[in-house]
């Protein structure tokens, strides 16, 4: 399969970038990876006029510490992120959680900005962020702005994100040593999750139980009320509104949310 | 026509191509390096798996352009002086394939996979390869093959018992 036509301009920073951005509008879309667009545009389910490619800008690699946060560039890759010592060290899950994306050379090529602006609700990252109560730095015309997790994703491959915005952090609370648990249920390797659970500090989010990655807010109500894991798992798959495929059913999905939240919870390591 | 230059195989080589070309198709259409398949087309088989600045990369979901002013290895690249690269010698000693469709990728997965981690054990191999398929399901064999290609106790073992 072949993309349809497109022109191609290799970023010479980020300011470049968001200059292209600007002259191209809803024309233009970034690259980075291209693991989530390429896969798009060979479908041709996306047929951008033209591809901005910020995957050699060093600038937006990275992973660093500012105060209390880890700030990480937004095209660190998955392999990059799972090997990171730092990330390791302060925010486990999110390593965890990049080295369970895809496969290896999938890893190698996909970055967190990019899974991130993609916003499959079925994927590892996006979860991932909700659960740690992280934020995304987005740069655009007027300047940064910074989101949380919880108003950056919209709905079904849609986020807070404009056009003419470019994604240029990811901003992680380090929480180091603290309980975390992370369930991701697939029938084959490399696959998407048919459901995912990952919870952290009594926050739990879910991946694939609805159009975004959620809060199962009434299991985190239930467990900061003293509820045990398999008591606060059952409030799981409430306030969620899963999808039905080839895969699984609804009933399902709940039932699965609920059985990979007790695990994610009762096998919490630190 | 966006101008690229990679050093392939040790080759350099420049090209005037369509961005849209993607670098599985570069490397087999035009400079005529075929090892690399195309299976499914969808990141998922691992086919077309080839060594990007020595790591490995799903070739059909790269974009030529994105692989400009990098190194890339295939399997062509891997033997010298008519010498087998211990993995591909450890393939043809294990029968680490059946129709054969999907041993340039492995192989260049496995190379990858060795170069990040020289002693992988067991469990390692297979999940550092969950990213190829092999659908004559010969995956017993191509494990064998790594773990005798990899500089351990594990692998030389492995070796013996099939000498």
């Amino acid at each position: 399969m072949i993309p349809a036509q497109f022109d191609y301009v290799a970023a010479e920073s980020a300011t470049h970038a968001l200059g292209l951005l600007a002259q191209h509008g809803d024309d233009a879309k970034l690259l980075a990876g291209g693991h989530s667009l390429l896969p798009m545009m060979k479908l041709r389910l996306a047929q951008p006029e033209v591809l901005i490619d910020i995957g050699g800008l060093t600038e937006l690699a990275g992973v660093s510490v500012d105060g209390e946060a880890l700030v990480i560039g937004a095209t660190t890759r998955h392999a990059d992120l799972a090997a990171s010592d730092l990330v390791r060290a302060e925010a486990p899950l999110l390593a965890y959680a990049a080295s369970q994306v895809g496969d290896p050379q999938i890893r190698h090529r996909g970055t967190i900005g990019g899974s991130l602006s993609h916003a499959d609700p079925a994927a590892d990252l996006p979860m991932a962020l909700v659960a740690l109560g992280g934020s995304v730095e987005l740069l655009g015309p007027g300047g940064s702005r910074t989101v949380s997790a919880d108003d950056f994703f919209l709905g079904f491959f849609e986020t807070a994100m404009q056009p003419d915005e470019l994604l240029t952090a990811i901003r992680i609370p380090r929480r180091p040593g603290v309980p975390w648990g992370y369930q991701k249920f697939v029938r084959r390797a490399n696959d998407w999750a048919i459901v995912g659970v990952a919870a952290v500090d009594g926050r739990i989010a879910l991946a694939n139980m609805g159009p975004k990655p959620l809060r199962a807010t009434a299991a985190e109500e239930a467990l900061a009320a003293g509820a045990s894991a398999a008591e606060a798992a059952q409030h799981a798959a409430e306030g969620t509104s899963p999808g039905e495929d080839i895969h699984a059913d609804r009933e399902y999905r709940r039932h699965l949310a609920k059985v990979l939240t007790r695990r994610a919870l009762e096998h919490e390591t630190a | 026509m966006t101008h690229i230059e990679m050093t392939v195989n040790g080759d350099k080589r420049s090209d005037e191509v369509e961005p849209r070309l993607l670098l599985v198709h570069y490397l087999r259409e035009v400079l005529g390096l075929r090892a690399a398949n195309v299976g499914c087309d969808t990141t998922s088989c691992g086919a077309c798996t080839v060594l990007l600045d020595g790591e490995s990369v799903k070739s059909c979901t790269v974009l030529a352009v994105q692989a400009s002013g990098h190194e890339v290895t295939t399997t062509e690249g891997l033997s010298g002086d008519g010498e087998l690269h211990p993995v591909q010698a450890a393939f043809r000693q294990n029968h680490g394939l059946q129709c054969g469709f999907c041993t340039p990728g492995m192989v260049m997965a496995a190379v990858g996979l060795l170069a990040e981690n020289p002693h992988p054990t067991e469990a390692e191999v297979r999940e550092g390869l969950e990213g190829n398929f092999c659908r004559c399901t010969g995956y017993h064999n191509i494990i064998r093959a790594v773990l005798a290609a990899a500089d351990t106790e594990q692998g030389q073992a492995n070796a013996e018992v099939s000498a």
